[in-house]
């Protein structure tokens, strides 16, 4: 009745939540967003070592070898691949959700394998230039690579390299276990039960947040 | 009757949504298409100096972090409550990047100027001057 008769709503009165979404959303939200912290310390400690240092290796002269192309240089080639698909895996998640609100189980399950599919692609990729980078003798406390004017560089670059991008894997990782215990949920019909496929908005979030934490390694590890 | 009221309300506006969401598509890869572009360009023929590329590359990377957090993570149709309790924590970062990166900066000024066999004059000189 009040609603009806006050034009605006009074979100801090009690009866709904002043966010206007569900509980387990907004602490997703709240716990993105502490993650973000984490992150951007990372990538701010990597910058803060990177502008101390008088010079850095190119990413254009480490990250220049694409899958079966032997000795090519391709620089960017492969890591623009890997954001591609990161990208896409964002999308069939969209469609996922989207589908979750039409209540089509049929087709959340399709798109929920895209995304699933999407995810494992992306780690067989960083698990590709992983090994790769390996054999070249490029790891934890190991920097085959010489800096830009030639000088002899420090172990940061890889320090950092394999800390951070690892760091991301390891949501990566965690992202496509929990899309498969929630595609097992679509399955087996709990959403269809309850009512309504919340569940799939929520890994949602979380999926969203690996792709948009992979646009900013891909700039600051590669672009810049 | 309220479930298939809603049912009904929500695919009304589904048809747009799937629009917005290739569009978004479209708009990310677009950007990640010119950037590497980009990068190939300053490779090959040295186009553009380093210091534009890279505020370009940042600003870039922002229009991307806007469209994925607004479109994807659909922050930018929730309501403004929502929005500043994510937003306002966040602005931490603009005095995190500056402090930091403003500290390294300084870092590598100490360690060129007083790197051993630097003449000690050239550190000397500044002091010098502000006795006049």
């Amino acid at each position: 009745m009040d609603t009806a008769v006050t034009a605006k709503k009074k979100w801090w009165a009690g009866g709904y939540s002043p966010f206007n979404v569900s509980y387990g959303k907004l602490m997703m939200w709240y716990f993105l967003m502490s993650d973000a912290f984490t992150f951007g310390a990372l990538l701010i400690s990597y910058g803060t070592i990177r502008f101390s240092s008088p010079s850095w290796p190119d990413p254009n002269e480490v990250f220049k070898s694409f899958p079966g192309m032997g000795h090519a240089e391709l620089p960017l080639m492969f890591v623009s691949l890997m954001t591609f698909i990161l990208i896409m895996s964002s999308v069939t998640m969209v469609l996922a959700v989207h589908a979750g609100h039409m209540r089509d189980k049929k087709a959340v399950a399709k798109w929920m394998i895209w995304t699933i599919i999407g995810g494992a692609a992306f780690l067989s990729c960083q698990a590709w230039e992983w090994t790769h980078l390996y054999h070249e003798g490029a790891w934890w406390g190991r920097n085959p690579f010489h800096n830009v004017d030639g000088t002899l560089a420090s172990t940061n670059f890889t320090n950092f390299f394999f800390t951070i991008t690892g760091f991301h894997g390891l949501h990566v990782t965690s992202g496509v276990v929990l899309n498969i215990v929630i595609l097992a949920n679509v399955l087996k019909g709990t959403y269809d039960q309850r009512g309504h496929y919340e569940m799939v908005e929520k890994v949602g979030l979380y999926w969203h947040f690996v792709d948009l934490v992979w646009v900013f390694v891909f700039t600051c590890f590669y672009l810049l | 009757m309220e479930h298939t009221h809603n049912a009904g309300h929500e695919a009304a506006h589904a048809d747009s949504s799937t629009k917005t969401i290739w569009k978004t598509f479209w708009i990310l890869l677009c950007i990640t298409v010119f950037e590497v572009g980009l990068a190939f360009l300053h490779l090959e023929f040295g186009f553009l100096p380093r210091v534009m590329l890279n505020a370009i590359f940042i600003g870039l990377t922002l229009v991307k972090a806007f469209y994925i957090v607004a479109e994807f993570m659909h922050l930018g149709h929730e309501i403004k409550n929502l929005i500043m309790t994510i937003l306002i924590p966040l602005l931490l970062f603009v005095w995190f990047i500056i402090a930091f990166l403003y500290e390294g900066d300084s870092w590598k000024n100490m360690r060129t100027d007083l790197k051993p066999g630097t003449p000690v004059e050239a550190v000397k000189v500044a002091p010098a001057e502000k006795h006049h």
